[in-house]
């Protein structure tokens, strides 16, 4: 038993699988008691910004400000605003407006603005190009407005009494402020999702809530299927011919289709996290009966359990300790890759909406739901979808690697 | 009471059909077989003759298609698992492979501990009930204290068949079946365990069921030879009949196959 134990931890494939388990679990334990924000709470006033660092401008403002001679921030700040496509459309709308072609350098940012400047006519209208055309050229003029001025930039504050504005402080370009000294800055590494949450502390959440519920799901299926399994493989006779009588009828019934039934008839408020990884192992254990019968029955006439009859052991006594140990190997890899399908499943219901309820706990299902829902995958908004992904993934691939780890320990055969 | 008329097993008709349709087999068929108090008999024959299926079926471990069995001139009853606990503290016995015998995941400790709760023995003090196992032990020329704590798969097999033995001398039944104990077992251990299970069954004085190919053995072993083929008793009678003087071919066919039979056979020499 304990060498058993040993060679499994000496596999390669079962290592790397808990390692990675492992680490996921650890993220899932530690990060809420570092970043205490509800999972749940709404940062975020608009649908799906982007991840990055986010620094209170105001707070910005009224820091100290430094002084940075540096040589490439002009040009940053213009390519910031005038990158490479702008250059190319403004070089397209200057041809239509009838400039000469050699006369337009897109590379010369001085002049081609001048240019922009003496012949952009936000009235005219040439033929062929649309209102959503015409839109962005005069947006991209507004945003053209001063880009090469050398200027500083001016903090007002209104006089309540007179309504006229007061010169507050001057900010220069070259004036700089340094991040850590600012009072509020926000790090989203994943960004926000539509609702305006951070993706980050909603994905640790969605992960946890989802093993729980692999984990809830696993237990249920393994258990019914191990009882089930174990009497019908055991008794025999009409105990197993009912046993199976009512596998076959799930086996039939696409568990999916099962499952999607259930879940609609139980009601979205009804509808926990628990509950649906419940109704997912209800749903799910019908293979591992039949495995746990076929195999019962091929240990069933086997010598040992001969013996331990003949020395008068009970039907639970010999289940227990003569059949159970020889089939617990296969039961623990059934039992993880429940786990595994158990989190799919419940990633499968959520995104037809049939997951649990919203307003609760975000699960990996849901996140995807709320993407799909949000259209994220269309605006390219990655962060809101491609991170649960990942992690679904991580999740199934390190659970599945464990259980091939396990089947080489078990199964000598199998090693390479 | 044991009737005195009627032998202490007894079985009539016993058969036992496989499968159904054009795959049905007949593996026992209407075998009818008697054994006296303290008597030893051998059933020989080839594998798939049935001498197996026949075994459990005197054991109970399956039950028959067609027959009557009689345990002490009455009908057996086995339905319930207190009544075959009754039966099994009477009949018991040594499976063919050692290896395959033990569960691997109890120790050797458990095995017998649960010979002596079989007896109802269970409340005994714990040193009374290691005396009895160092006692079972030493009689197979085995050290308790070397096997306590240990798992059946860390012995040889000869080693495990006489722990079957060491068993069988704490179970104390009347009758044991020994199903092709030896054909897993080196020759040197061969003999020596069937010298220690002659020893027992002179001590205890059960009757003993010996299912074999081996001729061999069942000559000088044994009061009465059966021999079975296709699941029926081909010939019958004490083995200077059967075997010095075959009279079907079957039996002759398999009295030939032995390669030599010893004139004498001195199971402490061998």
């Amino acid at each position: 038993m304990l060498h058993t134990i040993k060679e499994v931890f000496r596999s390669p494939k079962f290592t790397i699988g808990l390692a990675i388990f492992v680490v996921m679990l650890l993220v899932v334990f530690i990060y809420p008691l570092i970043i205490t924000d509800d999972p749940l709470d709404i940062i975020g006033l608009g649908t799906f910004f982007e991840p990055g660092i986010y620094v209170n401008l105001y707070d910005g403002l009224e820091s100290k400000t430094y002084v940075l001679k540096l040589e490439d921030a002009a040009a940053n700040r213009i390519a910031s605003k005038l990158g490479e496509q702008e250059r190319l459309d403004i070089q397209e709308y200057l041809l239509l407006a009838g400039v000469p072609e050699e006369e337009i350098d897109i590379e010369d940012t001085e002049k081609l603005l001048e240019l922009w400047l003496n012949n952009y006519d936000p009235t005219v209208r040439f033929p062929g190009s649309t209102s959503a055309k015409r839109k962005y050229y005069a947006r991209l003029d507004a945003s053209l407005d001063g880009l090469l001025s050398t200027e500083a930039a001016i903090i007002a504050v209104k006089n309540e009494e007179t309504g006229e504005l007061e010169e507050k402080s001057l900010v220069k370009q070259d004036d700089y402020v340094n991040v850590s000294k600012v009072a509020n800055v926000r790090v989203l590494p994943l960004g926000t999702d539509n609702f305006g949450r951070d993706m980050l502390t909603e994905l640790v959440s969605a992960t946890g809530v989802s093993l729980r519920i692999g984990l809830i799901a696993g237990l249920v299926a393994t258990s019914i299927g191990l009882t089930l399994g174990l009497l019908s493989g055991y008794i025999g006779g009409w105990v197993d011919d009912v046993i199976m009588f009512i596998t076959n009828l799930f086996i039939v019934i696409p568990s999916f289709v099962l499952l999607v039934l259930i879940s609609y008839s139980i009601g979205q408020e009804q509808r926990g996290a628990s509950t649906v990884a419940i109704v997912i192992g209800f749903t799910s254990w019908v293979w591992t009966a039949r495995a746990v019968r076929a195999q019962v029955i091929s240990l069933r006439h086997r010598d040992h359990v001969n013996l331990s009859k003949l020395s008068g052991h009970s039907v639970a006594h010999i289940i227990i300790f003569d059949i159970l140990p020889y089939i617990a190997s296969y039961v623990v890899m059934a039992f993880i890759l429940q786990i595994s399908s158990g989190i799919l499943a419940e990633a499968g219901l959520s995104i037809l909406g049939l997951g649990p309820k919203t307003t609760d706990v975000p699960t990996l299902g849901l996140m995807m739901n709320w993407a799909m829902i949000y259209s994220a995958h269309i605006m390219g908004k990655w962060w809101a979808y491609f991170p649960v992904i990942v992690v679904i993934a991580l999740i199934s691939f390190s659970l599945n690697l464990m259980n091939t780890g396990l089947d080489q320990v078990f199964n000598p055969t199998l090693r390479d | 009471m044991p009737n005195q008329t009627e032998p202490l097993f007894k079985a009539v008709g016993l058969s036992k059909e496989f499968g159904f349709g054009r795959q049905k087999t007949l593996a026992v068929n209407q075998v009818d077989l008697a054994l006296e108090e303290g008597e030893v008999i051998t059933i020989v024959g080839e594998s798939g003759s049935g001498k197996t299926t026949l075994a459990k079926m005197i054991l109970g471990l399956i039950s028959p298609t067609g027959g009557e069995v009689f345990f002490r001139g009455e009908p057996r009853d086995i339905s319930t698992y207190r009544k075959k606990l009754a039966y099994w503290k009477n009949i018991q016995a040594i499976f063919q492979d050692p290896y395959s015998s033990f569960n691997i995941f109890t120790k050797i400790d458990t095995v017998l501990l649960d010979c002596i709760r079989m007896r109802g023995n269970g409340n005994l003090p714990r040193e009374k009930k290691r005396e009895m196992m160092a006692e079972a032990c030493s009689f197979v020329n085995l050290k308790f204290e070397e096997l306590t704590n240990k798992y059946p798969f860390e012995l040889s097999g000869g080693q495990m068949q006489r722990l079957m033995i060491a068993r069988i001398f704490l179970l104390d039944p009347k009758i044991l079946i020994a199903d092709e104990i030896t054909s897993m077992i080196d020759a040197c251990s061969r003999a020596t365990i069937l010298d220690m299970l002659m020893e027992l069954r002179d001590k205890i004085g059960m009757t003993v069921v010996f299912i074999t190919h081996d001729v061999g053995l069942a000559y000088y072993v044994s009061d009465k030879v059966y021999i079975m083929e296709h699941g029926k008793f081909v010939e019958s009678g004490t083995p200077d009949e059967v075997i010095l003087n075959p009279k079907g071919d079957y039996t002759k066919r398999l009295i030939s196959d032995v390669p030599k039979i010893y004139e004498e056979w001195d199971l402490s020499t061998v």
